[in-house]
């Protein structure tokens, strides 16, 4: 894909090659898939182009991570998967299926928690499940083993405004994963958090992932936290937005934080978009 | 290994936070007497202020009567005014959970239809503008003087309050609650009952605090212009025999009753609403 990644896979360890045969084996099975999507808005004034021409494959069980200055139509991009939203051009498929309305089958993670603050923690991920119509003694033990598998243990009776933003971000994170979707969609999931939340979390996700084996679309401003996470970055230009580059990352899918960090496939990794980000002239 | 590290001690950051919850009982009762007894003390200021001006005697007595006579009326007439106030208590209830029912009713249809909301708004607005107590005594000849015209004053004047909070309330929901919704593959009358509806409450009961003591308003204009029974048609009464202890007592009792309406609407908004009321302290300062 570019010269920087593949150097860095030539030094990489060896158990970083079944991370990448793992994708290109599933090859036609995509989770995900934009064919030549464009967006328009018309506001009072003008027309907005959001998205122009982005294609897009993500393969089953990969995290694909979306950088991009403010504005450049990350999040639309993942309004357009879960069918909140219909392109002007091209087509989203999703699961096989092309997307034309609101979709079930994903879990969405918004920058602000939103959680019902007249729920308890526990009430809040089952919501999820009482929408669904899902048997409620399976919805409850499966939010128990995500209460523990995200460190909430103890905290399932608090209400959002006793709980921290960290904790308000992992119980929308468990009920996203209530009902085991093929594909997360996290929209900026800790960009209101502080620094160090945010690493916690960004590891925690980490072996989520790992865990659940779900495919995950993440849009993020964070480079280290895009990289650290996915296997595979998608780097985009200011509106109207369009898909720059498309960067492997090529590190194992298990990844210790301070040691990835350090990293040469890390480094050069983020190197580069910051390098495809400042060349778009963004400096986000 | 660091990453191991690192999640055992994510739940810390926390503790803080979750350890913030409710006051103990007698912490309660402190903060309850630190926001009470400075209305009290100007309320017990202003009767001392009252009782002295009349009986000091600069006021003459049938215009002004001291605290006591007043009090005397009420103790030794309890049954009349007891029998009184509660006709205006039931007006009151009636007109008030009528416009409630009707006034949350139209909220939603105007909510869901943009059609409704068009057409239904700028007459409501235009509605509200129209002096409704100036209507009253034409409601009396259609109604009689039983205590239809009463409701229908009560109901009108506290209906508009309910409808603007209730339009806001279910409006102000946040709209990736919504999209979320849709994801789990919500049922709109789902939406309604989990998300929307809840989510509108605290709005709704703002709007119903200024009702419910409209509505008493509503009531006793209704009783003015053309009643034989209810506080408004004791004050008339008390009034035309210059009998102006019975008129203070009436308009005490007519007072209490208001007070009592809105401190119950208040608990059950705490009862209802218990996530609500403990985020907003600063508000309930407010109550008395």
């Amino acid at each position: 894909m570019t010269t920087v990644n593949d150097t860095a896979l030539n030094k990489a360890a060896p158990d970083q090659s079944d991370a990448r045969s793992h994708r290109t084996g599933s090859g036609t099975a995509s989770a995900v898939r934009l064919d030549g999507v464009s967006v328009r808005f018309r506001t009072k004034r003008k027309d907005v182009t959001a998205l122009s021409d982005v294609s897009l494959d993500v393969a089953r069980g990969e995290f694909v991570a979306i950088v991009g200055p403010s504005g450049c139509g990350k999040s639309t991009l993942l309004k357009l998967v879960a069918g909140l939203l219909a392109p002007s051009a091209g087509a989203a498929v999703l699961g096989g299926e092309p997307v034309r309305g609101p979709r079930r089958d994903i879990g969405y993670v918004f920058q602000r928690a939103a959680l019902l603050d007249w729920r308890s923690a526990r009430r809040n991920i089952l919501l999820q499940a009482e929408m669904r119509g899902l048997p409620a003694a399976a919805a409850r033990a499966r939010a128990d083993e995500l209460i523990r598998m995200t460190g909430l243990d103890g905290f399932e009776d608090a209400y959002p405004h006793e709980l921290s933003g960290g904790m308000q971000q992992r119980v929308a994170l468990c009920r996203a994963l209530l009902h085991e979707p093929p594909v997360l969609l996290m929209d900026e999931p800790f960009g209101a958090l502080d620094a160090l939340t945010r690493e916690h979390l960004n590891v925690e996700l980490n072996r989520i992932w790992r865990e659940t084996g779900t495919t995950v679309l993440l849009v993020t401003h964070s480079i280290p936290e895009a990289v650290y996470l996915a296997d595979r970055v998608v780097v985009m230009s200011p509106r109207p937005g369009t898909v720059t580059e498309v960067i492997d990352v090529g590190l194992p899918r298990e990844r210790a934080y301070a040691a990835t960090l350090a990293s040469a496939e890390f480094r050069g990794a983020t190197g580069r978009i910051r390098e495809l980000l400042g060349a778009a002239g963004a400096h986000d | 290994m660091s990453q191991r590290v690192l999640s055992r001690t994510a739940p810390k950051e926390t503790a803080g936070v979750a350890e913030r919850t409710r006051p103990g009982p007698r912490r309660r009762a402190l903060d309850a007497a630190e926001k009470t007894w400075r209305p009290l003390a100007l309320l017990l200021v202003c009767f001392g202020a009252w009782w002295v001006i009349a009986a000091a005697g600069w006021v003459e007595s049938y215009l002004l009567p001291t605290p006591g006579a007043t009090l005397d009326v009420i103790l030794d007439k309890p049954g009349y005014l007891w029998e009184h106030g509660w006709v205006t208590t039931y007006e009151t209830l009636l007109g008030f959970l009528i416009a409630v029912g009707v006034g949350i009713l139209c909220a939603v249809v105007m909510v869901y239809s943009t059609t409704v909301e068009k057409t239904l708004y700028p007459i409501l607005l235009f509605a509200q503008v129209v002096p409704k107590i100036a209507i009253a005594p034409l409601f009396v000849v259609w109604l009689g003087f039983g205590i239809g015209p009463k409701v229908l004053i009560a109901v009108l004047i506290a209906f508009f309050p309910v409808v603007i909070s209730m339009v806001t309330g279910l409006k102000a929901v946040d709209p990736e609650m919504l999209q979320l919704s849709a994801t789990m593959g919500a049922r709109p009358w789902q939406t309604f009952l989990k998300i929307r509806f809840p989510a509108s409450l605290p709005h709704l009961f703002s709007g119903l605090k200024v009702a419910v003591t409209l509505a008493v308003t509503g009531a006793v204009v209704g009783e003015f212009v053309g009643a034989n029974e209810g506080l408004g048609y004791v004050i008339l009464q008390a009034n035309g025999n210059l009998d102006t202890p019975m008129l203070f007592a009436g308009l005490l009792v007519m007072s209490l009753i208001g007070v009592v309406l809105f401190v119950l609407v208040e608990i059950a908004e705490k009862l209802l609403l218990p996530w609500h009321a403990s985020r907003r302290d600063t508000a309930a300062t407010l109550t008395l």
